[in-house]
């Protein structure tokens, strides 16, 4: 079964997954391989790496040398098509008029969504991130334990293909043997970095990320994988048959055609559709799950986009995996007189604790770096290293005035140019032009290094979102109202990650780029900017306070799921998308057993 | 990731109010309202062909007048000369990358096209003044001259700050322009963007350097 069209579906699924990203894509995934029949449903067009992945095209080809534009936010050759902060006749909107209370709403209207232009950051959340409250009396404790989400880690790392390394450091989980790929080796920038970071305390190790350094192997993932089932072990080796380890060229933000790194696209879709269980529509925007007398659901409302008509389809289980704000939304406009405040919140909780990632960053110009032997330092099209939180004992003694960590990200390196690559520069050369500004530019190209800090957020009551109550979509589809508030964690973590920028690059000899801000609330991004949006439908051990339980199972309507970020119920400094995954496995496991029980 | 800088925050409710008229009244997902002095004109999209080879002038209009483009080419040569690592912005038309960038429908691009299109009317009238024609008249070694008078912005003297802010613009858009062709990168040294069998790493010489080996 392929992508088709909506009068091409069948008349009932056993399961209706509403996205087609990391979420999505792991749930049809999961399901179809295990012999359930999935329809997926993706707002957004098909989309075709193979195809359309530009992978040499260099900034000289693209209009504006590839320069962001409203149309394509993060440059003309990035992956994303049909999606950014505002998307064209889908707005949302913000409760305040506040530039300290706004929220980013990402979107990408594709199908595989935002994993086609990912980071590939793929880290795992410690044994702390699944209980924080416990460890310091603030937001929310998980009802799972990472001891419950580590053999889906596991199996996740294996699927996708993660390389990164075993550091053993606090709450920063090694990975077993057999589940990593080699991490590629640090660039100049990155050792660089290292040796002058160890005066700090600052411990740079290899990242985590989805990116195949060498081929998976065929003959022992597969049974790794699906111990139990040979039809889903072919599946998956045919499929590890067609990708390729990367080649050290082209940004992964562009999507890749050889299949190296991971995307739905390439790597959880082509399976399931191979499997012969899966359907997918496109261009289906999903409006509502639809509901019988009993208040079970029956299937969901969409909208074709290419026709504007309404369509139904039924299942009998539906998984939202739309995002978390898009979950939600499909939620609150699941209104009926059984259900006035929307589907599956009975708690008043759709909506609540959304969370982001906090941001801040600094760059710095570093002498030594300047004018080194050209070299090639394309390496794995992102970064190779990163410095995971070191600070857990001073922080959970009370002494840092922020209750939660982040880690450090930073690129170096003489990258692929681009049109900011020579550009304010002035601070350097006093102006040169002609002949020295060219000798300027030489010397200055890969002497930079920009950091990063990505920070965890605690949960808050003025951080939520609810369907606007006059603004519509092109479509007539009520849209959401964000509120966001940052609290003072957020705000003292941000100034202390420029505090440590600045210290590191005074460790490194270098300079600070510009002037950035170093009050907290000044250095803060907005909320949604970092993309790491989570919460809305969180998870708990209690009905009565919260969305669903720790199988992302709404507590209302046994039949209804949400694994994408929407049941996180923190949101640990490492990157949700692996986390994402990871629990969309589970829940689909026990999903099909409680299928094949009855139960649903 | 890191998001660009430049990306619009967000929707108002009192701009979406106003867009959603906007779309009812129109079959078109997204019309910006023309701005007085910029070019009509539409963007690429939100899906454009990624793989095809653009030049400026593909997408919309170029828009420089014929003097602003022999002004513009003239200050790329000075900019950005050839030399035994490349062959220089002018070369390689460089001038009409800017005229593309200044020309494009987007809101960041307004402000770049009055620093561009005022900042080459304030240069031939400075040469005017010094000269007695226009920027391109001038020798070597005029212009030179006029061009160490507004290359820092940060020192230069007051009446010459408004050509120094046009400058400064100007060269950065001249630099991105030129390092991103396959012979600026050539020249900034840049070695990447084949595939290869494997990673390495930096070579022995480079960890030397940095007192890593």
């Amino acid at each position: 079964m392929p992508v088709v069209t909506p009068s091409q579906t069948q008349p009932e699924y056993d399961v209706i997954v509403v996205g087609s990203g990391a979420a999505g894509g792991q749930t049809a995934y999961t399901c179809t391989l295990e012999g359930a029949k999935v329809l997926m449903l993706e707002a957004g067009r098909d989309y075709d790496p193979a195809r359309e992945t530009p992978m040499f095209q260099v900034n000289s080809q693209a209009p504006l040398r590839g320069a962001s534009t409203p149309d394509k936010p993060f440059g003309f050759h990035d992956a994303t098509i049909d999606g950014g902060w505002q998307v064209p006749g889908e707005p949302y909107t913000s409760a305040s008029d506040d530039p300290a209370r706004q929220f980013w709403w990402w979107r990408a209207r594709m199908m595989g969504g935002r994993t086609n232009h990912w980071g590939r950051i793929s880290l795992r959340n410690g044994p702390y991130d699944f209980k924080p409250r416990t460890r310091d009396g603030l937001g929310f404790d998980w009802p799972l334990s990472y001891e419950d989400v580590a053999p889906y880690y596991d199996k996740v790392e294996m699927l996708i293909g993660v390389y990164g390394d075993n550091n053993g450091l606090e709450n920063t989980p090694d990975s077993p043997a057999g589940c990593l790929q080699p991490p590629p080796i640090l660039r100049a920038g990155e050792q660089y970095a290292r040796a002058k970071g160890k005066a700090l305390g600052l411990p740079v190790i290899p990242i985590h990320r989805a990116v195949l350094t060498q081929r998976q192997d065929p003959d022992v993932l597969p049974a790794k994988i699906h111990p139990a089932n040979p039809r889903a072990q072919r599946l998956l080796a045919d499929s590890m048959r067609q990708r390729a380890a990367c080649f050290w060229a082209t940004p992964c933000g562009r999507g890749c055609s050889i299949r190296a790194n991971y995307q739905s696209t390439t790597v959880h879709l082509p399976p399931a559709l191979a499997s012969g269980n899966l359907d997918i529509v496109a261009n289906a925007m999903a409006r509502e799950v639809t509901v019988d007398a009993a208040g079970k659901a029956t299937g969901v409302l969409f909208i074709d986009r290419t026709t504007g008509q309404e369509q139904r389809v039924k299942g009998r289980v539906v998984v939202l995996a739309a995002s978390s704000a898009e979950s939600v939304r499909i939620l609150l406009n699941s209104r009926s007189p059984r259900f006035p405040q929307g589907l599956a919140n009975s708690s008043g909780l759709v909506g609540k604790y959304i969370m982001d990632t906090v941001g801040a960053g600094m760059a710095g110009q570093i002498p030594a770096l300047e004018n080194l032997p050209r070299h090639n330092e394309d390496g794995a099209g992102g970064n190779h290293a990163y410095v995971p939180w070191w600070l857990y004992p001073e922080q959970v003694a009370g002494k840092l005035g922020f209750a939660r960590g982040y880690h450090i990200e930073f690129g170096s390196g003489r990258q692929l140019p681009a049109l900011h690559t020579v550009a304010g520069l002035e601070a350097f050369t006093r102006g040169s032009f002609g002949q020295k500004f060219k000798e300027d530019a030489r010397r200055f190209y890969g002497s930079f290094i920009g950091f990063a800090g990505r920070g965890e957020m605690i949960p808050n009551e003025d951080s939520y979102c609810d369907l606007d109550p006059v603004v519509r979509d092109k479509w007539g589809i009520p849209v959401l109202r964000f509120h966001w508030k940052w609290s003072d964690h957020e705000i003292r973590q941000a100034a202390h990650m420029q505090r440590t920028f600045a210290d590191w690059i005074s460790a490194l000899g270098g300079k600070v780029r510009g002037t950035p801000a170093m009050d907290g609330a000044k250095a803060i991004e907005p909320g949604g900017k970092i993309i790491h949006e989570v919460g809305g439908t969180i998870m708990g051990a209690d009905a009565r306070r919260s969305v669903t339980n720790q199988w992302c199972q709404t507590w209302d309507v046994r039949n209804l799921f949400v694994t994408d970020g929407g049941p996180f119920c923190s949101n640990a400094d490492k990157n949700p998308t692996l986390t994402i995954m990871a629990l969309a496995w589970r829940a689909s496991d026990y999903l099909l057993a409680e299928l094949r029980r009855g139960n649903l | 990731m890191n998001p660009p800088p430049d990306a619009a925050p967000r929707l108002s409710r009192r701009d979406a109010l106003k867009w959603i008229t906007a779309a009812a009244a129109s079959s078109l997902a997204f019309s910006p309202e023309p701005r007085a002095g910029a070019p009509a004109a539409r963007g690429y999209g939100t899906d454009p062909d990624l793989q095809r080879a653009y030049s400026p002038g593909d997408v919309w209009p170029l828009t420089f007048t014929p003097a602003e483009r022999a002004a513009a080419a003239a200050l790329c040569g000075l900019m950005l000369p050839p030399d035994a690592e490349g062959p220089g912005a002018e070369a390689l038309l460089v001038h009409d990358f800017v005229d593309e960038w200044i020309s494009a429908p987007y809101p960041e691009h307004v402000a770049d096209r009055n620093t561009i299109t005022e900042g080459l009317a304030w240069l031939d009238a400075e040469a005017r003044r010094r000269w007695g024609g226009e920027f391109v008249r001038g020798t070597p070694a005029q212009r030179t001259a006029l061009a160490e008078d507004l290359c820092d912005l940060a020192s230069a003297q007051p009446e010459h700050r408004a050509g120094a802010r046009f400058f400064q613009r100007f060269r950065d858009l001249a630099a991105g322009g030129y390092f991103t062709t396959p012979e600026g990168m050539k020249d900034l040294g840049y070695t990447g963007n084949y595939a290869m069998e494997a990673f390495t790493g930096p070579p022995p010489e480079v960890l030397r350097r940095l007192g890593l080996a």
